[in-house]
């Protein structure tokens, strides 16, 4: 029912290669990077979400809210504009 | 010496605390609660030691305010008890290796123990500390207390790991190595938790969880509070208070300045529990047994809510929705605990980051959510004329909600950042500690909101027995039957409602009012001023300047929202 939210914001970021967002939910991938500032960097990274790391996308919820994914077996929740800064080589379902 | 007690959020460290301590402190799932710290003392070998709960942090580089305090109190201790989550354990060792790295003794507790067989994994403990520079590591499970006498004697045993400082990425492949060393996982399915986890922050399903859940709570929290009035507290004021009262009215004579002040006004020549408004009369019947069975209610449900670990996925799936009101999911926890009380609420958007959500989220509370004494007033006195206006009086009061909430997006200046939360994993309660945290708020009620509805009782009968009410009454008669269609004197019961929003009950009780003039004054009650308690918190948390603005906007909004009730109804 959402997905044009979810297409539109693949688009944009095509050039770059799949995001936490472009990620349908049940997917992995690889983390490759983490754009944006020290602290959303750190913090990120404090709970798994780092260059390297294999996630798994849980969710994204409804009207631009935010995605949850799986990091080391553990959920970690972010808002859109956070999760569409984290670059991910998807690696199937 | 000074122990301090450092980890992540989540990791049971509040539990380990006090453990060690015995000082029973609010241990809850959710990041946050820890702001700010406790401390206590407990006995190593023979020397009294003091021990410090340091916020939860996932780095020594801060990233937030907690953890800034957090780096702080790095430098007051003398040892560190990392406390670390055994299921976790490598988002967890790059704070051990920061604190490895600094020039402090350390122990570390594998705390969840009992969780690792759960998920599957397995930990050489000894290779670990090898691993770790030979600082003693020792497995505990907190709640069952499994494992703190050996983490008790291990702090003698506490030494530095001399390691080198490292930059980010080189400490994170060395918590990559030391995992993949002493860690093994074996491949399993996922649980019935996992599985519920998973549903609870998808869209659809989550949404219809939250309803559950929202129903349930109100099911259990009116359960609670019906049966111990109708079949404890009631009966117990009946049959042993009453007559006791009845006596001292009888042997005052039925009347005077004393008998105005403990027995109060007899209606229809006997004594009333809520309206003589005496001290006790009113003043027992009141707080005992109209509120303070939904405050254990309430605070029963929360706590519940709490340790399981549901709040959190509430929050995600709020979060779109929060954000229209310049708020994100988190700020539905100050909301929440509005319900309650208003006091912690204000006091739990700190967890908020931003200035910006501070203040909206702490005006929304003060003006849009009626505390448990409050509701109390709403369900003893507007449902007696049936569910519909009770129903119509929470409506309203969500609608200013989320009206006044997008208006103060609009208006606010600054900005209010994103959601990023862990999730913690879903936790069975544990009786005792759930027991306990009720007992706490159920007390900090008896002790700081008796005492203020005591002297509102008598302060109202003293103003009352002076004629102070006649003149506001006057004065503000305009207001209140032209603009409100309420009686001239209801003015005194909302002014009282500073004071203490229950108190007020008894106020409006003998004006009889009809069911609409209920509804309106209800929604008066709930949106003017906060009771003083609230105020005070306000202020603090505030400042002066937001508070007053934040005081000029429920003003206005209540004689708005309160003159269209009155036009409509």
């Amino acid at each position: 029912m959402f997905g044009w939210l979810r297409h539109r914001s693949a688009d944009a970021n095509r050039a770059d290669g799949d995001t936490l967002v472009s990620m349908a939910p049940g997917q992995s991938g690889i983390v490759l990077d983490v754009r944006g500032g020290h602290r959303a960097v750190e913090r990120l990274g404090a709970l798994g979400i780092r260059p390297g790391k294999r996630v798994t996308k849980v969710s994204a919820m409804a009207l631009g809210g935010p995605v949850t994914v799986e990091v080391d077996r553990s959920h970690v929740a972010m808002g859109r504009h956070m999760a569409d800064r984290v670059l991910v080589q998807v690696s199937g379902r | 010496m000074r122990i301090l007690l450092m980890g992540n959020p989540n990791v049971g460290k509040s539990v380990v605390f006090s453990r060690l301590t015995g000082v029973r402190v609010i241990s809850s799932n959710y990041p946050g609660t820890t702001v700010g710290y406790s401390e206590g003392r407990m006995k190593v070998v023979d020397e009294v030691a003091q021990v410090i709960d340091v916020p939860g942090t996932y780095t020594l580089d801060p990233t937030c305010e907690a953890e800034e305090v957090a780096l702080h109190m790095l430098q007051m201790g003398d040892v560190v008890i990392n406390v670390v989550d055994a299921t976790s354990l490598e988002r967890n060792l790059f704070l051990t290796l920061q604190l490895l790295e600094k020039d402090i003794p350390v122990v570390v507790a594998l705390n969840l123990w009992d969780d690792t067989k759960h998920c599957g994994i397995t930990i050489d403990v000894e290779r670990l500390r090898t691993e770790l520079g030979g600082v003693p590591v020792v497995p505990t499970v907190a709640v069952s207390g499994q494992g703190i006498k050996e983490l008790v004697e291990a702090i003698a045993c506490a030494r530095g790991g001399q390691h080198p400082a490292r930059s980010r990425d080189e400490r994170w492949a060395a918590v990559g190595r030391i995992t993949d060393a002493v860690q093994t996982i074996t491949h399993r399915h996922h649980t019935w938790s996992e599985r519920l986890s998973d549903a609870t922050v998808k869209p659809a399903s989550g949404a219809v969880i939250a309803l559950g859940v929202l129903a349930a709570s109100l099911w259990v929290i009116r359960l609670i509070g019906e049966s111990l009035i109708s079949y404890v507290l009631d009966p117990l004021y009946q049959a042993f208070w009453l007559p006791l009262v009845e006596r001292l009215s009888i042997s005052l004579g039925g009347q005077g300045v004393l008998h105005a002040l403990l027995v109060g006004r007899l209606v229809d020549g006997a004594v009333h529990p809520v309206e003589s408004f005496g001290l006790l009369t009113s003043g027992v019947y009141v707080p005992f047994a109209m509120v303070l069975p939904y405050i254990v209610g309430f605070y029963l449900v929360l706590g519940l809510l709490e340790d399981i670990g549901y709040l959190p996925r509430l929050a995600v799936l709020l979060d779109s929705g929060m954000h229209r009101l310049g708020l994100h999911g988190y700020a539905i926890i100050p909301t929440l605990l509005g319900l309650g009380c208003n006091v912690p609420a204000v006091m739990a958007t700190r967890i908020l980051e931003s200035r910006r959500e501070r203040f909206i989220a702490a005006t929304l509370v003060a003006v849009a959510i009626p505390c448990a004494s409050l509701q109390a007033v709403i369900i003893g006195l507007v449902g007696d004329f049936g569910l519909e206006y009770v129903v119509l009086v929470y409506a309203t009061l969500l609608c200013v909600w989320l009206v006044l909430g997008i208006i103060l997006h609009r208006v606010t200046g600054g900005f209010s950042p994103e959601l990023l939360i862990e999730i913690p994993r879903y936790r069975l309660p544990v009786v005792k500690a759930v027991l306990s945290k009720l007992w706490g708020r159920v007390r900090g009620f008896l002790m700081e909101a008796l005492p203020i509805f005591f002297v509102s009782v008598l302060a109202v009968n003293l103003l009352y027995a002076a004629g102070a009410f006649g003149v506001l009454a006057r004065t503000a008669a305009p207001i209140m039957t032209k603009l409100l269609g309420l009686p001239a004197e209801s003015v005194v019961a909302i002014v009282v409602g500073f004071l203490r929003k229950d108190v007020a009950l008894g106020l409006l009780a003998p004006l009889s009012l009809t069911a609409q003039q209920f509804v309106v004054a209800s929604v008066m009650l709930a949106m003017t001023f906060p009771c003083v308690a609230t105020f005070a918190v306000l202020v603090k948390e505030l400042g002066w300047r937001d508070t007053a603005k934040s005081t000029a906007t429920m003003l206005a909004s209540a004689l708005v929202v309160g003159a269209i009730l009155n036009a409509v109804l």
